[in-house]
């Protein structure tokens, strides 16, 4: 048995109380603000937010979050200058960090999960570390209590799914569409399918990514989904210099049409 | 694969290993496309009409075999014999249409439609255009905008082939960027596309499987070379490596032996000579990387080796000290350029030259001995550049 970590607990208390689970990506070092970024982020309704650690060839990602990677690293941004300040800051949502794994294998396995939990991280979502290459990570991870995070694509066969479930942590990221993260102009056709076919596989919450850009599209694809990452989206407001009431008014936009398609018992899941 | 290829450099593990090196580092979406990859490769190879198809493709259209060359006037000015195997003859000008040819009938084989490919110096580029011309198949290739300035001729001929040359923007515009473009078309076309890795790198089953189209290199370089050396072979083998496909070809025919593996990597993109492990572009190998793992642009004269990594089978290489890896500055690269062009009338790529800079440099050492270098490509791409270079 592996007990619940904070992250999929936070999920878990969300999706209990009938609600939707909303899961914004904000790019670390994006901006002299990004800190007050997240704390704007999860007043607006986050339930818990992905910070970007940029890394130099990011084969997952679109030109947005390409782009908010250069800035990010032009002004010096590393590692250890994100976790060093989120640290030294107090959210009251859990975190997760997403970036590649050669950041965490520079680092040691060991070292950089400890890391992660030094600076009040729960949770890793690293895309290009597979279900068969997670071992040596997963158990650096379990070990310091970091939640590791797995994707499901649409590309998987039936039998990968489970073993994706078992192996995920936090929560079960399903990819929403065959391509790189960006905003669409409609929601992919492979989204739902993604996400009806997790459901049918684990009890664990079940939130779809990559290609979820609009209010519109959340609300969609959490039809069948426990909900959404949106990251493409809110990182172009960052990137328009929007500064952290207008990210935050982004995120509102998109708990307000969650919460008004389904509302809910609960106030918030914390104070 | 012959029992000699086996014993030193065999078959990766079923995690897709040489060593500690390899593996399948890519995102979940590409999980599925390595693995119906990895068991179509299997069973082609195991397939005896395939490989008749392709021996013959190698033959009739790219040229096969291709001679070695022994350098009188070359060898009388460096103090050894240099024996030159002649991949710039093959049709294309490099040895990068064995690989393609093979990829390009397991792709046709898959029921794929459209190829993808990164290119560097665009010899990759062209030879996947090629193909996909021969085969009738949609091409597109991804090329750094550095170095679609500076190979323009062979962005030209891709053209001319049909294929569709799209530039890498990001990063250094270079091939490290052309491979991260070239894996997000990927991610977003693996359906219908089959993506065409040009060096013996990325994820399993690519290391390998290039290893394998690349063997012919070695297994005809080891005949040859018996019957000019009596039954001997060579004391020193020598090629450069940027990912490493030319040279991984030729090692693969002499690692059973006693001769000596020696890699030349460019000065700016020592991979294996910074002797970093690290996990980009699908691979656990050695990369150049910051203290941090952000990945180096890596600073070569030659499009083609301008690149941070390398195969992983050459790191495992390294570490199990079967090959050793050198390095030379682009002022040397000139210079082994303009020997072999005067000493021999052949003209070859930049990349190769890399090896007959160290040829050159390192005469002292080499005194005596027999050296078989891989001439992987010609240098015609590259005369516009050096035109520049050496002020003309």
């Amino acid at each position: 048995m592996t007990t619940i970590g904070a992250f999929e607990t936070a999920l878990r208390a969300r999706r209990d109380s009938g609600g939707k689970i909303l899961v914004p990506y904000i790019t670390g070092g994006l901006g002299d603000d990004w800190i007050e970024t997240l704390h704007a982020v999860a007043e607006a309704g986050a339930d818990g937010i992905e910070i970007g650690i940029p890394f130099s060839d990011p084969v997952m990602d679109g030109p947005t979050i390409q782009e908010a990677n250069d800035r990010s690293l032009s002004s010096g941004t590393t590692p250890q200058s994100i976790l060093n300040a989120v640290r030294e800051t107090d959210l009251q949502v859990p975190l997760a960090v997403m970036t590649y794994y050669n950041i965490a294998f520079r680092a040691g396995d060991v070292r950089f999960a400890n890391a992660l939990v030094d600076a009040g991280i729960s949770a890793a979502i690293l895309p290009d570390l597979p279900l068969e290459e997670t071992t040596s990570w997963a158990a650096a991870a379990d070990e310091a209590g970091v939640e590791t995070i797995l994707l499901a694509a649409p590309t998987a066969p039936d039998e990968r799914l489970p073993l994706i479930c078992e192996r995920s942590r936090g929560f079960v990221y399903g990819v929403g569409l065959l391509g790189i993260t960006g905003v669409r102009s409609s929601l992919a056709r492979s989204a739902m399918d993604i996400a009806t076919r997790l459901k049918a596989v684990t009890d664990k919450p079940v939130l779809v990514g990559v290609g979820v850009g609009t209010p519109d599209q959340a609300v969609e694809v959490s039809t069948v989904a426990d909900g959404v990452v949106v990251g493409s989206a809110i990182v172009n407001r960052m990137l328009s210099g929007a500064g952290p009431e207008g990210v935050a008014e982004l995120v509102a936009e998109f708990r307000s049409a969650l919460d008004g398609r389904w509302p809910g018992h609960a106030t918030r899941g914390r104070q | 694969m012959s029992d000699g290829v086996k014993a030193v450099m065999g078959d990766p593990s079923e995690d897709g290993r040489f060593g500690q090196f390899g593996g399948r580092f890519v995102p979940e979406t590409l999980v599925p496309a390595c693995q119906d990859l990895e068991k179509a490769f299997r069973s082609a190879w195991g397939d005896q009409v395939f490989r008749d198809e392709l021996s013959t493709l190698l033959a009739d259209y790219a040229g096969r075999p291709s001679p070695v060359t022994e350098c009188h006037r070359l060898g009388e000015e460096l103090g050894y014999r240099v024996l030159l195997k002649r991949e710039d003859l093959n049709h294309t000008g490099s040895h990068k249409i064995n690989n393609v040819m093979g990829q390009a009938l397991l792709a046709k084989r898959m029921g794929k439609t459209r190829l993808i490919a990164e290119t560097g110096a665009g010899q990759h580029g062209v030879a996947t255009a090629t193909a996909a011309a021969l085969f009738g198949m949609e091409c597109i290739v991804f090329m750094g905008e550095v170095d679609i300035v500076r190979q323009e001729l062979n962005v030209f001929r891709m053209n001319l082939l049909g294929a569709e040359v799209v530039p890498a923007m990001s990063g250094s515009r270079t091939l490290k960027d052309a491979v991260n473009e070239a894996m997000r078309e990927w991610v977003a076309q693996v359906e219908d596309s089959y993506y065409c890795l040009g060096s013996a790198m990325g994820p399993h089953p690519y290391p390998w499987m290039v290893r394998t189209f690349h063997e012919v290199i070695g297994s005809e370089a080891r005949e040859q070379c018996a019957r000019i050396l009596d039954g001997g072979v060579p004391d020193v083998v020598t090629a450069c490596v940027g990912g490493g496909s030319n040279a991984i070809g030729i090692f693969s025919g002499f690692a059973d032996t006693d001769a000596e593996l020696v890699g030349v990597e460019p000065a700016g993109g020592a991979a294996v000579g910074r002797r970093v492990p690290g996990v980009v572009h699908g691979s656990k190998s050695y990369l150049m990387q910051d203290e941090v793992g952000q990945v180096l642009e890596a600073q070569s004269i030659s499009a083609g080796l301008d690149y941070p990594g390398v195969g992983p089978e050459h790191a495992h290489l390294a570490d199990i000290g079967r090959a050793r890896y050198e390095s030379v500055t682009d002022a040397e690269v000139v210079e082994g350029f303009q020997l072999l062009a005067r000493t021999e009338g052949i003209i070859p790529a930049l990349e190769c030259a890399h090896a007959l800079a160290w040829m050159s440099r390192e005469r002292d050492e080499l005194a005596g001995k027999t050296v078989l270098m891989n001439l992987s490509g010609r240098g015609d791409k590259d005369v516009a550049q050096m035109m520049e270079v050496l002020g003309r």
